[in-house]
């Protein structure tokens, strides 16, 4: 049985060093004690050895927690970890992505209470600016409960590199000046100078952002454990906070209600302005089916959506619903189906700015799933429901054709169900000369190119035949 | 006599308190070295920890708690009795910067009072985020709030500059917020967050197709890290499906990083017709515990819903163990060799510990009660739910008494 003394704050290199002997040696890590040097140790030390250590390339996931674990003030870490490197050269080169294995699990809980020591240091340092040499600079005192302030100190390179600052700790210091990061041996810790932003706003901050009735003083504790406090200014003041927090509640519970304070009415008359002018029956309309609440539809949309397009437009194209980004953006046909409808419009020579576009159901039917929403089919009563403004909407225009895109539609303005495959074509919706065709949802959902294409193609013959029956309406 | 900067700081912050989002993550990251001050890991920090258990990680103040607006669960409404205050745009800058240097902070989280019009409390806000980035160089996280009805060209360029935009829809139903915030209108509330959501993605789809460009600078990212919103839970009536179904609909809606659930809390302003009780706070960490089952657990509204008959969440027990308990017919579930969907539904058993578990079984064999132990956090909740290769639960599945084995005992939530 060997001693192996390694300093307290051993890096990964002067581990690695006292590793690859005791492997030259081949001690099994029962024969090899691994110590601090401060620790005392009745094993000799490791005999010279001219014998050269098997090449031992460790893997990544090795060296990843002997970099975090090695900084753990726990003094069977240097143990642990040659355990593992002497299972990984005797060929279990897998252990360490094995979570169950029990060293494996020690280490990863050391790396991860590194980890978390660092996390805390970026958290709870505070600089105090003072004056060094005739310059300013931003020093802290810090006491981490591992070895971390290597690891931490390049995050505070990354936040303050344009400014000097010196973090000094029980176990070294670090110092950022003139672009370089220096660290150096214990220092005394620094008196505290005065700095009324740490000491007066910050402490105020601190204190008002809490909330009396919200007294959980564990869940405080869990993540600011006391030990941190002694370095944070704005802790001073919790023990008042706590002994007041009741007696504020009890106080808020007694208030009676706020007798409003004077400029309560001057302000609340200073409310926004109507709209300019008498609007027209469309613009009335629109403003009447943004208040919508016919259908429980309402609910989970953002917003209805009107029709858009000239009063005087002699085609008017009913959609069946708004999708999703007609929801978002308040406007009709712009999602992947709107533009699909507006490549094949122009394929069929219509001018997209002389029609009017609008859905036979104003609010978007959809069911949430996760990050997502999928389409829902409106039902008999949502079309029915919304029909009373598909019926003004067409009073307020006067088309020579209404367009039906779809099943939903067509039924919506034949008040009766329709089925597209039989009834495709020329139609007559009540008084009105009518056209029945397919949505153009159907031919993005259609699965082989080749159909597309076949579809994509009646679709445009279906809008030529539109703008030539109304054309024969108009003469 | 004018208040001081300290004063003003009491005041701002007392109104701010009431938002719960504190987060700092979720943002691109940036450094200073090669100029400007601050740096955003992408993670988030606290660097502090009140005593009511929240997080500091952000100077969170209001830039006036003038409002025009009378929303009933409001300390700032206009018919309060509280002091009022506000900060000019250097106040805010200088103040954000001084604590930032200072580490005593990630960022600023501005939201404001609408004292004069939206558009001009929206362009208030942006001035203070583009004074921070474009005069100071700051490299660190600004949220800013967006205000509904404010021109879209003032929320486009809030995102220019903000990493963060949020925009609280208050009250989970609409009917709530008509007799609580009678001047407020749902409507242009999930308009502002439909905006935020389409600028958002024209702003990523403008990346996505530029990024193949040579020799041209990317298009300017828009609210990196995404929106939020928040819901007072308990001011009004609503039970809690009703609040995880609004956030459902959120969620899908306008791609939401987070919905805050915040307990009704008295300001101590009452305003009439509210309860005077604080919500308990039990009731929002259990809509969190929800929130977070359906987001990062596969677990949807029905699934709640079953765990929650009476349309509540069982406060004595998580919503995981209840849905469990509700469906023993699914258990126990065999931990070598059941499939990840099933592992998380285990109670006790993380995306964390299922990960751990999968990896384990790949490489050490049969899993035994102990290995199991060491992957997750402990077994109280987990054994009764589970078969191992030397464990199975027999009877206990069936116990009629296992919900109140497994629930902890009732203990004082807050100490006082």
């Amino acid at each position: 049985m060997y001693a192996v003394r390694l300093p307290g704050d051993a890096d990964e290199a002067a581990f690695r060093a006292a590793a690859r002997r005791c492997l030259a040696l081949r001690l099994a890590p029962a024969d090899v004690a691994f110590a601090e040097e401060s620790a005392p140790s009745l094993f000799p030390p490791l005999p010279d050895t001219d014998a050269t250590a098997p090449a031992v390339s460790a893997p990544r996931a090795y060296q990843a927690l002997l970099a975090d674990a090695i900084g753990h003030s726990a003094a069977d870490r240097f143990d642990l970890l040659y355990d593992l490197l002497w299972r990984i050269v005797s060929g279990a080169r897998d252990v360490v992505a094995n979570p169950a294995d029990p060293v494996v699990a020690r280490l990863s809980d050391y790396a991860r209470a590194v980890r978390r020591d660092i996390h805390k240091m970026h958290a709870f340092l505070r600089f105090r600016p003072r004056e060094v040499d005739g310059r300013p600079v931003h020093v802290a005192w810090y006491e981490p409960q591992h070895r971390v302030l290597k690891q931490a100190a390049p995050f505070f390179v990354d936040r303050f590199a344009a400014m000097d600052w010196l973090i000094a700790t029980p176990a070294g210091t670090a110092a950022w000046s003139e672009g370089r990061l220096a660290f150096g041996p214990p220092a005394a810790r620094p008196a505290d100078a005065d700095d009324p932003v740490l000491d007066a706003l910050w402490t105020t901050y601190y204190r008002t952002t809490f909330d009396p009735a919200r007294l959980r003083l564990a869940a405080m504790r869990r993540e600011m454990p006391r030990n941190f406090w002694a370095n944070m200014p704005e802790t001073r003041e919790i023990p008042a906070m706590v002994a007041t927090a009741g007696r504020r509640v009890a106080a808020m519970k007694a208030r009676a209600p706020d007798v409003p304070p004077g400029f309560a009415d001057k302000i609340a008359a200073r409310a926004s302005p109507g709209p300019d002018g008498p609007a027209t029956p469309l613009e009335a309309l629109r403003g009447e089916v943004a208040a919508c609440r016919r259908c429980p539809l309402h609910g989970p949309a953002t917003q209805a959506v009107c029709g858009e397009g000239p009063r005087d437009a002699a085609i008017v194209f009913v959609d069946e619903q708004p999708g999703d980004q007609e929801d978002l953006s308040g406007r009709p046909f712009v999602g992947p189906a709107g533009q699909l409808f507006d490549r094949a419009l122009a394929e069929a020579g219509i001018d997209r700015g002389g029609v009017y576009l609008t859905n036979a159901v104003k609010h978007f039917k959809y069911e949430p799933r996760g990050r997502r929403r999928i389409h829902g089919k409106p039902d008999p009563g949502e079309v029915r429901a919304c029909r009373w403004w598909l019926d003004r909407e067409l009073a307020a225009l006067s088309p020579r054709l209404v367009v039906a895109l779809g099943g939903t539609a067509a039924g919506a303005l034949a008040g009766r169900a329709v089925s597209v495959l039989r009834e495709r074509g020329p139609a007559r919706f009540g008084a009105r000369a009518g056209f029945v065709t397919v949505h153009p949802s159907f031919l993005l959902r259609l699965p082989e190119a080749a159909r597309q294409a076949d579809e994509y193609r009646a679709f445009v013959a279906d809008l030529q035949a539109v703008k030539a029956a109304a054309r024969a309406a108009a003469a | 006599m004018p208040l001081d900067l300290v004063q003003k700081l009491e005041i701002l912050a007392d109104a701010a308190k009431y938002d719960a989002s504190c987060a700092s993550s979720g943002g691109p990251k940036r450094d200073s070295r090669r100029g400007g001050l601050g740096s955003t890991t992408g993670a988030g920090i606290c660097h502090a920890h009140t005593p009511d258990g929240r997080c500091v990680s952000l100077l969170k103040i209001l830039l006036t708690n003038f409002c025009r607006y009378d929303c009933a669960y409001c300390v700032s409404r206009r018919s309060s009795n509280v002091a009022r205050a506000k900060f000019s745009v250097d106040e805010v800058v200088r103040l954000t910067l001084d604590l930032y240097r200072r580490n005593c902070i990630e960022g600023l989280f501005l939201s404001s009072g609408i004292a004069l019009s939206e558009d001009d409390t929206m362009a208030e806000l942006v001035r203070v985020a583009k004074t921070l980035r474009t005069v100071h160089g700051f490299r660190g996280y600004i949220h800013l709030k967006t205000i509904p009805g404010a021109a879209e060209a003032l929320v486009a360029e809030a995102g220019r500059w903000a990493d963060r935009l949020s925009l609280n829809v208050e009250l989970p139903s609409e009917r709530s917020l008509a007799t609580y915030a009678p001047e407020k209108d749902a409507t242009s509330i999930r308009k502002g967050l439909a905006t935020t959501r389409s600028l958002i993605d024209g702003a990523a789809d403008a990346r996505r197709r530029g990024s193949g460009t040579i020799g041209r600078a990317p298009p300017p990212r828009f609210a990196p890290a995404g929106q939020s919103t928040q819901m007072i839970v308990g001011a009004d009536g609503a039970d809690d499906l009703a609040v995880l179904s609004a956030s459902t609909s959120l969620y899908a809606s306008y791609g939401l990083r987070r919905v805050y659930y915040a307990a009704f809390s008295p300001t101590g302003h009452p305003s009439a017709g509210l309860p005077q009780a604080a919500t308990p706070l039990l009731r929002e960490h259990r809509l969190y515990q929800a929130d977070w089952l359906m987001r990062f657990y596969g677990f949807a509204l029905p699934d709640l819903a079953a765990a929650a008959p009476s349309g509540m969440l069982d406060t004595a027990i998580d919503p995981k163990l209840a849905w469990a308990l509700a469906h023993r017919d699914r258990f126990p579930v065999d931990v070598n060799t059941a499939p990840r969907e099933m592992l998380l539904r285990v109670p006790g058993l993380g995306p964390r510990a299922v990960d751990r578990v999968l990896a384990a079984r790949r490489r050490s064999g049969a899993l035994r009660l102990v290995d199991l132990a060491r992957l997750s956090g402990g077994l109280k909740r987990t054994r009764p739910f589970v078969v191992t290769a030397d464990w199975r639960p027999t009877a206990m599945l069936d116990d009629a008494h296992l919900r109140r084995r497994l629930a902890p005992a009732p203990v004082q939530l807050s100490l006082f």
